[in-house]
């Protein structure tokens, strides 16, 4: 639906996109990922139409958006960032105003704008003007303009920004209930949000794609993937770490003193699970074990590692 | 074409719904009634014609217009909804005269108010209600220019003050075009034909036609391409600072 290709974007001698390819097709909620400045939203505004692009193409439903903007710009449900809107309308009347610009009327426009606040939830806040909103409440009202005329694409910079957890919730059950058929495009620098709604991730770092691949192949690139953190008491702890080394799969063992426990960071070699290992040791020696638990993956570390590299960094296609 | 009408009705919406509206007629009624009745001396002039209330008009609105059109485009930039207006499926020229229009409406409505002045001078006497006629479409032709250039102007910047201050001065020196003060600065070094181009292009003298009575079509024609211009100027400067 959405086809992007060596897009680039200049502004003078900054370059904002240096060259973004990909494709996003119907049932796909695409994650753009990157630190801010990295050319995520300017490329939304690309592809929105709001900004020209200085080379490159996009079509969307196979209309160029710089030949068709007209025929591209129906078909996209967009939230700019930080969700503008007229601050002396009240939802309902910026709602209604959306409605009459993309050619609805009547009942139909009733209907549609009633559609698109009972989706947001906004019926509390309907008849007050945006600007006495609070900010959740203001991107909601931003999703809900998105949303209105059903478009099959929805680009959304930042949806889920300034919302408390119920509301980033609540969206996120939203953006995956429309997903099934729509493409959906979202930027954020949330990492969590990748795991709770995304199917494929896109990581942008100054203007440059630098991966490209489903959240789990994401969560697979994690350093000291499959860790386990293993705590024992502390009467246990002085041959502990070397018997620990000394299983096939330890990588490395890493000590840390908590009060009288001692803490135990066991990194696996490349690929492999030691958490069957590590527990049938314990057994054996007959540890006291207050806590063991795999490490979980944390994106955090997959998104520095992926965006700190610099220039030394590989570039990552899957 | 609707969308056109819809953003025309919302930005009559917007005046409507904040203070502007409210403060711009009363101030714009209160000052055409001081200048008409004190500075234009209504009655000392013992004649039953409305001069001395259309005269200042082009004063007026040097300050009342800009006032009027600076925020047209210069809030939509500065809150970020200019890249909403911008991704709706419509061409961006609808964008651009709607909101002149919904602003000239504006203006209209004002002018309208001052209809008890007409009331006036007909029971005070037997004016020639056709240049007053022609006077009431000369000064909308004339405020439709200051608001071309005012919304053009307001495209540049996000800060309202800015767009205020340089759209005075722009009208100013299309007020005077005609006169020594302008053209003294271009005769010298620029050519001739520059020069008159120049001189041809002052607000007071066109009006001035009208206001007398005088309904010649080419000052019609001047208000309205100058209009046309100056939108189309307007579209120009959206497209190239958009990114801003």
């Amino acid at each position: 639906m959405i086809d992007v290709q060596n897009l680039r974007k200049t502004f003078g001698s900054f370059v904002a996109v240096s060259d973004i390819s990909f494709q996003l097709n119907r049932g796909e909620v695409l994650g753009f990922l990157g630190p801010n400045g990295a050319g995520k939203s300017t490329a939304m505004k690309m592809i929105t139409g709001f900004l020209t692009p200085s080379g490159g193409k996009v079509s969307v439903n196979g209309h160029d958006v710089t030949d068709e903007p007209l025929k591209v710009k129906a078909a996209i449900g967009y939230l700019p960032e930080g969700a503008p809107a007229y601050g002396d309308m009240t939802p309902r009347s910026f709602l209604e105003f959306i409605a009459e610009i993309r050619g609805f009327s009547g009942d139909e426009k009733r209907k549609r704008v009633q559609e698109a606040a009972a989706k947001t939830h906004l019926e509390s806040v309907f008849h007050k003007p945006i600007e006495t909103l609070s900010k959740g409440f203001k991107r909601r009202v931003g999703l809900a303009q998105a949303i209105l005329h059903d478009p099959e694409i929805l680009v959304l910079d930042e949806p889920t920004d300034g919302l408390d957890p119920n509301q980033k919730h609540e969206v996120r059950a939203l953006l995956k209930e429309m997903a099934k058929d729509k493409a959906i495009l979202i930027s954020t620098h949330i990492l969590e949000e990748v795991d709770a709604v995304c199917s494929r991730a896109i990581i942008i770092s100054q203007g440059k794609i630098l991966f490209d691949g489903t959240p789990g192949e994401l969560e697979a690139m994690a350093p000291e993937r499959n860790a386990v953190s293993l705590t024992l008491e502390g009467a246990d702890a002085g041959s502990a770490t070397s018997k620990l080394e000394r299983l096939a799969t330890v990588q490395s063992v890493t000590t840390y003193k908590e009060g009288d426990d001692v803490r135990y960071h066991i990194i696996p070699k490349e690929g492999k699970s030691i958490v069957k290992d590590v527990a049938h040791l314990a057994k054996d020696e007959n540890w006291t074990v207050d806590e063991m638990h795999v490490e979980p993956v944390r994106l955090d570390d997959v998104f520095r590692m992926v965006t700190q590299g610099g220039e030394s960094a590989q570039e990552v296609r899957t | 074409m609707n969308a056109m009408i819809s953003i025309c009705k919302r930005e009559l919406g917007n005046y409507f719904g904040t203070p502007v509206a409210y403060v711009f007629m009363v101030i714009f009624l209160a000052l055409t009634g001081v200048f008409t009745f004190y500075i234009g001396g209504f009655f000392e002039r013992g004649q039953a014609d409305l001069r001395p209330f259309f005269i200042y008009h082009p004063w007026l609105y040097l300050f009342l217009i800009p006032a009027l059109s600076m925020r047209l485009w210069a809030e939509e930039r500065k809150s970020g909804s200019l890249e909403l207006l911008l991704t709706f499926p419509a061409p961006l020229v609808s964008a651009v005269v709607g909101k002149f229009l919904a602003a000239w409406i504006f203006t209209a409505i004002a002018l309208f108010f001052t209809f008890p002045m007409w009331i006036t001078v007909n029971y005070l006497g037997d004016p020639d209600n056709a240049v007053i006629f022609a006077s009431y479409v000369g000064s909308l032709l004339m405020a439709g220019a200051y608001l071309a250039v005012g919304s053009a102007i307001s495209a540049i910047t996000k800060n309202q003050v800015i767009a205020f201050v340089i759209a005075v001065v722009a009208c100013f020196i299309f007020i005077l075009a005609g006169f020594p003060v302008v053209i003294n600065f271009f005769t010298g070094w620029a050519p001739q034909a520059l020069v008159n181009a120049i001189a041809s292009m002052s607000f007071l003298t066109h009006f001035n036609n009208i206001e007398k009575g005088i309904f010649d079509f080419r000052d019609i024609f001047y208000f309205a391409s100058f209009i046309a211009f100056w939108l189309f100027v307007n579209v120009v400067v959206i497209e190239m600072k958009k990114a801003d």
